[in-house]
């Protein structure tokens, strides 16, 4: 299958100066075998591709919530795996921030200004919370290679770090090893992580999943108040925190954007319903 | 407090067993950490740290009887030979991950085997680099116990290393790709970049031990190479316990004397490995965390008593 630019209707009105990613570059990639929900897609078939359109950011840009929601397989997940660098485009381009960053290593990204939280609560298990967030405040400086150092030279982040983990409502749990904390915290570490790297791009993959009602009406306050001077771009099922947060959200299905616009818009779009409920015909 | 019991001990060990066992188990021990420091704490099972501990050895061998150098420049000229030897083929065995690194560790080592053994003008082949001095201005070296004395500090010196590399920044982030590197990248960390300079390290550990022990033996022996001592070495840091540094060291000191033992037992002088293999089932089987964790609450509740 040849890929194709598929050139959606807002691609007319990108701003080519804005400081945010690009929506205009349609990302296509080989289905990796990690990914690879059913057995037509990998492999034997000649390889399925993702057609997805990156419909992140506006002129405007900043400050923004982008929803990405679709069924299973839809492709959410691996649009964040190939915007972050641990998937490579087969074809196509990924433009971050203007520049083109195609190819490039997932921590070269990630000093570019973009945070990603892992959909599959992804964590160090056998350090401390507040250890977690020191070595994210860490990865911005050269300190890591310094072999000879001793690790209380780690200390200078722990004020910060502390500040992060009270943020997401983690202060009283700093010390403990990880692998001892509750599925919601995990997640609220997660979000400390990321905000820890300050990020201009945040990709949240499913912050709320797991998490009681009360984590998750925290959480919603803190993207709401965290999404100040960046771009957010989330995956969820929660509706309810879609429609809460997000100003724009982008419906997803076997790799292609089938709706995007307002919450309200969308959940009214037919192709949507159709999607998510099945189509007489589909 | 705990630094100082060990060094008492270090200082000790000679006079409690003969010198050259004392040595064997000192070396051997940093050997171990060295492996440590990279399986324990990178998650990187070198199959082929021979090739560190060989070739360090040879170097050290030829600077202190070819050139006459005083023995801390010769294990210097050892470390440095095996860190460097590391670069390309950390790079490369690096490339591949999980069992695959593994064996490209193993066919490096066993590739510099083959050489060592084809190169006899200069390695003197099967036969070894024979004829190995000691020697440092003022000093004389020719006992064991001299010897052991004199090359204590770089050995413990080289401890000192390992403790240090593991705690700090360097090794926090080496712990976080061991346990997943994912995220680790995900923060921004050059993992690559990272395990490479572990590999490097670690290479450099073991070359200072190789270079010590063959100092300590008078001559290089082509079994260095041979991947039996990246398997033994592998064992007494299994043995020991992974992740915990210094279970290495006891390790080594179990094995090596439970070998001395047997080899001088009229029982089992024609068969050791029967007693060893079983004994070493037994200490896996009992001992999941290997023995250092045990070990290691006797210790406390030893100095417990003096303090």
């Amino acid at each position: 299958m040849r890929i194709k630019l598929l050139v959606r209707r807002l691609s007319e009105r990108v701003d080519p100066a804005m400081g945010c990613l690009h929506r205009k570059y349609l990302l296509a990639a080989r289905r990796p075998p990690t990914v690879a929900s059913r057995a037509d897609d990998w492999p034997g078939r000649p390889h399925r591709l993702l057609l997805l359109a990156a419909v992140l950011g506006s002129a405007s840009g900043e400050g923004k919530v982008h929803a990405l929601v679709g069924p299973n397989g839809a492709g959410k997940t691996s649009l964040f795996n190939l915007l972050t660098g641990f998937l490579v485009p087969t074809s196509g381009r990924i433009l971050l921030f203007g520049v083109d960053v195609t190819g490039l290593r997932p921590h070269q990204i990630a000093k570019r200004g973009v945070a990603r939280s892992f959909q599959i609560t992804s964590l160090f298990e056998e350090l401390s919370a507040i250890e977690h967030v020191a070595l994210a405040l860490q990865s911005r400086t050269s300190l890591g290679f310094g072999f000879w150092r001793d690790e209380t030279t780690l200390r200078r982040f722990h004020a910060r770090a502390r500040a992060l983990l009270e943020e997401v409502g983690l202060a009283g749990v700093a010390g403990q090893p990880v692998r001892h904390l509750p599925y919601g915290q995990k997640r609220a570490l997660e979000l400390a992580l990321a905000l820890a790297l300050e990020p201009r791009l945040l990709l949240l993959d499913e912050p709320t999943a797991g998490m009681s009602a009360e984590d998750v009406r925290r959480t919603i306050e803190l993207i709401a108040r965290l999404r100040a001077g960046r771009t957010v771009v989330l995956v969820e099922h929660n509706m309810g925190v879609v429609g809460q947060l997000a100003d724009n959200v982008i419906v997803l299905q076997q790799g292609k954007v089938i709706a995007e616009g307002p919450y309200q818009t969308v959940r009214a779009d037919p192709a949507v319903v159709a999607a998510y409920l099945g189509a007489a015909d589909a | 407090m705990v630094a100082a019991a060990a060094v008492a001990a270090a200082v000790a060990l000679p006079r409690l067993i003969y010198p050259v066992l004392a040595l064997e188990i000192l070396v051997w021990g940093l050997f171990a950490v060295a492996i440590d420091l990279l399986l324990g704490f990178g998650g990187l099972l070198s199959f082929g740290h021979a090739a560190y501990w060989g070739v360090a050895g040879y170097v050290a061998g030829m600077v202190a009887r070819d050139l006459g150098a005083p023995f801390p420049l010769a294990v210097l000229a050892g470390l440095l030979g095996a860190a460097v030897l590391a670069v390309p083929l950390g790079y490369l065995s690096l490339r591949r991950t999980g069992i695959y690194f593994t064996m490209v560790t193993l066919a490096f080592a066993q590739m510099l085997y083959y050489v060592a053994n084809e190169l006899r003008p200069i390695t003197g082949g099967e036969n070894g680099l024979q004829g190995v001095s000691r020697t440092f201005p003022g000093l004389s070296l020719g006992p064991s116990l001299s010897f052991y004395y004199a090359a204590l500090p770089l050995v413990l010196f080289g401890y000192f290393a390992a403790y240090r590399i593991v705690h700090s920044p360097f090794g926090h982030v080496l712990v976080s790709i061991r346990d997943n590197e994912a995220r680790a990248q995900a923060l921004g960390y050059d993992t690559a970049r990272y395990k490479h300079i572990a590999f490097i390290l670690s290479a450099g550990l073991a070359g200072l031990a190789g270079s010590v022990y063959t100092l300590g033996e008078h001559f290089a022996s082509l079994e260095m190479l041979h991947w039996t001592t990246s398997g033994q070495v592998v064992l007494m840091t299994v043995l020991g316990g992974l992740g915990t540094l210094w279970g290495g060291v006891v390790g080594a000191g179990v094995f090596l004397m439970l070998r001395d033992f047997l080899s001088t037992s009229d029982l089992f002088r024609d068969a050791p490995g029967v007693v060893t293999g079983a004994i070493f089932i037994l200490i896996v089987l009992a001992l999941r965390h290997g023995l250092w964790p045990t070990f290691a609450v006797l210790v406390r509740r030893g100095l417990g008593r003096f303090a």
